[in-house]
């Protein structure tokens, strides 16, 4: 029997499976070229900067770059041997290649995203390298005492490899001891974890708002007549059209101490003069503001799910003897879960990483985590912890993905 | 349950269900439902049938309590219903998409109704089985409604209508989306269940053929009113408009007016000038214009066939079509071109031809003078 399958062939004699695979290999050819723009496209603007992004998490070679004796250094010698005047002859080395390099800045950054302070340090020593004679151990002292400061040294030698995890760690507000130890970084400097927790927090309290307030407008969408449904949905999705910043800024006029909001409740005389409440540059502001902005990301999934139910499903619950409450909870509510799980993700995810409306309306305490990556971006200029915070972020919402395919499935994900 | 004859009123003398003065209207401005007046007795297989947008459905509805009378009142075993919330009703229903829950197995589905009432969990096991048993679909409590063919889910929709033992049950074209073969067997069975269950049954359908083989009595609907409403071979054999005449079967009509008019026999000419005899159904004085409606079954064109007493006329053959057990022959009858006449295909039929003139022949009582719509 196999012997006659094998021998299959075409009518002119061609065997069937190579018939077969040339022919599909055309439609392959051609189907690949027609998604290539767009695989390209993706692959230049999104797959790259992405892996780019992650890889600078790991990998910062500013200060070995800059210091290359050092490096020698410390690959010659192991964690916790004397720091001894080959060290020093070394780090002297590097200082005057940094002058004529002009590095001493950038790796002095480097060094000072883990001890504060020490930017000032490099470029004080580069200024002076060229004077600089053994014994250098005294000479560098003779700078600056903070040379001799076995933190600085250990910090160095984290620094002198390119390739490292203390980003991620940085970014969890952990770093290491004298031993290498994985410990919590001091009190008072700990913020990443606080604002992650913010973060999730708000974004959570943001979707559960939109799906409390875009529930009903769907459902009404869902069951109007067509013309006067479709009225309400360009209502949904005006906001869409109208430009954020524009909206972020009525929040503003609206919501701020001496806005409109409550300008009107003084003089309605429900609040005193002295008792305006502050609704915006704090987290109540990031609420309001981000729940508005992201509500029609809930309405529309919710929307497209709620259409196609029939009516007559809530009416044969009805006449089988379900209150309406009833109808509605063991009904109505389990088909909406597709689009409520497709919105609450959606949304969810597009809160975790807004940047622009709490920037402009979160004050102090209603920053969120992409507030900070903003900051390390453009102000501190640590762009590789900027990156790791990113790649936590991002393996935040793959996991939130993980969890949503595991517990809903991600085929019953429906987003329009 | 049990075998009550059908038809029987209550107690208080009136129907199990009564529509009084039940009238409807969705926009203010158009009655879909015009003065219904209607009452079913218990134990009853009724059925409304009419055309497309005749307002069935929405006296359905009114009954099952989702949509509200205008006007008039509903009542069910003798008491009021107009304020009573639908699921307080204990109507069973068949909706034409099934309305299966998607997310619930079949036993789920069947329990719904049960939990709901609050039966205990033994009690619901039994019933579940036993409605499922007398659909035949035992052996699929554990499936997806998406996983059931059109006929199983309609029967698990009976199924669920039934299982909590409502007296009255509404069918929305229970069997609109089936196939005929497959329509025809759950006609017999959901008859077979209001037999056995003594159910009081309000069907809808666009179906007449259903309509006649289902139901003791057919409401005929046309426009928000019942047109007629009698038994399936009363409202076949004694149309008492020319819409009912019309819509129930084929007919064939012939115009004319009335020349003369007594005891239960009219005289009426024909365009052509022919006097011919016919029963006079709604037509009450000479003169008026009348519809003479006869069915293709009872013209005959084969004189010892023809019954005594029958009345004949020349006809020309025009068309002969071969249906397998009928021949179907349009003929040209009194400048009418669109006559019918149907004969059945027996051993030595007689094979007509086109161009042929024959003399064709039905007994009076069946030809029916109606008043023209
Ligand atoms: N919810 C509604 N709002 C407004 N008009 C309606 C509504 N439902 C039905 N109608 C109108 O009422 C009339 C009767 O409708 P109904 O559904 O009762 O007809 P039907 O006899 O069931 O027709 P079909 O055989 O097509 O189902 C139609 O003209 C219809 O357009
Ligand atoms: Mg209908």
């Amino acid at each position: 029997m196999t012997d006659t399958t094998a021998l299959l062939t075409t009518a002119d004699g061609k065997p069937l499976k190579s018939a077969l695979a040339k022919s599909q290999g055309r439609a392959r050819r051609r189907a690949f070229l027609l998604v290539a723009p767009l695989f390209f496209f993706v692959l230049l603007t999104f797959i790259i900067p992405i892996g780019q992004m992650l890889f600078q998490s790991v990998y910062n070679p500013t200060f070995t770059q800059a210091a290359p004796n050092l490096v020698r250094w410390f690959d010659e010698n192991p964690a916790g041997s004397q720091i001894d005047e080959a060290a020093f002859a070394a780090l002297a080395a590097d200082l005057k290649q940094m002058k004529t390099d002009k590095t001493a800045g950038s790796a002095g950054t480097r060094i000072n995203y883990d001890m504060p302070g020490t930017r000032s340090l490099f470029t004080a020593a580069a200024r002076k390298a060229d004077k600089l004679e053994p014994p250098y151990r005294e000479a560098l002292l003779e700078i600056d005492k903070t040379w001799g400061d076995p933190m600085l040294w250990r910090v160095m030698r984290s620094a002198a490899s390119a390739l490292t995890a203390d980003f991620y760690l940085a970014a969890l507000d952990l770093t290491r001891d004298d031993t290498g130890a994985i410990i919590s970084v001091a009190q008072d400097r700990q913020v990443y974890v606080t604002l992650f927790a913010r973060t999730f927090l708000l974004s959570g309290l943001i979707t559960g708002l939109c799906l409390v307030l875009a529930f009903p407008i769907a459902h009404l969408l869902a069951t109007l007549p067509l013309a006067r449904s479709n009225l309400l949905m360009i209502l949904v999705l005006l906001p869409f059209w109208t430009s954020l910043l524009v909206r972020t800024t009525s929040w503003m006029v609206l919501l701020q101490g001496q806005g409109v909001v409550n300008n009107v409740l003084v003089s309605l005389g429900i609040l005193g003069e002295d008792g305006r409440i502050q609704m915006m540059y704090n987290q109540t502001g990031t609420i309001i503001a981000m729940t508005h902005i992201l509500l029609p990301f809930m309405v529309l999934p919710l929307y497209s799910v709620m259409r196609p139910i029939p009516p007559s499903y809530v009416r044969a619950a009805r006449s089988l003897g379900a209150s309406s409450w009833t109808a509605f909870r063991r009904v109505y509510l389990p088909q909406t879960l597709p689009g409520i799980g497709a919105g609450a993700l959606l949304v969810f995810i597009l809160a975790v990483g807004y940047y622009i409306t709490p920037a402009l309306v979160g004050g102090a305490d209603g920053q969120l985590i992409s507030n900070l990556i903003a900051f390390h971006m453009q102000k501190s200029l640590n762009w590789s912890l900027a990156a790791a915070l990113a790649g936590l972020l991002l393996a935040a919402v793959l996991a939130l993905y993980w969890l949503y395919d595991r517990v809903v499935g991600i085929d019953n994900l429906k987003l329009g | 349950m049990n075998g009550e004859p059908a038809l029987t009123s209550n107690a208080s003398g009136e129907g199990f269900v009564v529509f009084d003065h039940v009238q409807k209207s969705y926009d203010g401005e158009t009655l879909v439902v015009k003065d219904l007046n209607l009452s079913i007795g218990k134990g009853e297989f009724l059925t409304m049938l009419g055309p497309s947008g005749s307002g069935k459905t929405t006296c359905l509805m009114m009954l099952a309590g989702f949509e509200t009378a205008t006007h008039g009142e509903i009542k069910l075993n003798g008491r009021p219903i107009n304020q009573v919330p639908p699921h307080k009703r204990g109507i069973g229903m068949v909706f034409q998409n099934y309305a299966l829950f998607p997310h619930m197995s079949v036993g789920e589905n069947l329990s719904f109704p049960l939990e709901v009432r609050g039966t205990g969990k033994s009690e619901r096991e039994a019933k579940i089985k036993r409605a499922l048993d007398m659909v035949q679909m035992g052996a699929f409590a554990n499936r997806r409604p998406a996983q059931l063919s059109g006929g199983q889910q309609q029967r698990i929709a009976l199924a669920r209508a039934l299982v909590f033992d409502p007296e009255l049950v509404l069918m929305d074209e229970p069997l609109g989306a089936l196939d005929k073969q497959l329509r025809e067997h759950m006609q017999f069975e959901i008859k077979h269940l209001h037999e056995s269950l003594g159910l009081t049954v309000v069907y809808v359908t666009h179906d007449q053929g259903e309509a006649l083989t289902m139901s003791d009595r057919v409401a005929v609907f046309n426009d928000g009113r019942i047109q007629q409403l009698d038994a399936p071979d009363e409202l076949y054999e004694r149309p008492k408009n020319s819409f009912v005449a019309q819509f129930i079967g084929e007919n064939n009509k012939l115009p004319g007016t009335i020349e003369a008019l007594e005891d239960g026999k009219a005289l009426v000419r024909l365009a052509t000038g022919e006097v011919i005899d016919a029963t006079p159904v709604n037509v009450t004085q000479k003169g008026q214009r009348t519809l003479v409606s006869i069915r293709p079954e009872r013209v005959e064109f084969k004189p010892e066939m023809m019954p005594p007493g029958a009345h004949t006329i020349d006809a020309e053959v025009l068309e002969v079509i071969y249906m397998g057990d009928i021949f179907r022959t349009r003929l040209r009858v009194a400048g009418s071109e669109d006559f019918v006449m149907k004969s059945r295909n027996t051993l030595g039929q007689t094979k007509l031809v086109p161009g042929q003139h024959v003399r064709i022949g039905w007994h009076p009582q069946d030809a029916r003078a109606l008043e023209p719509m």
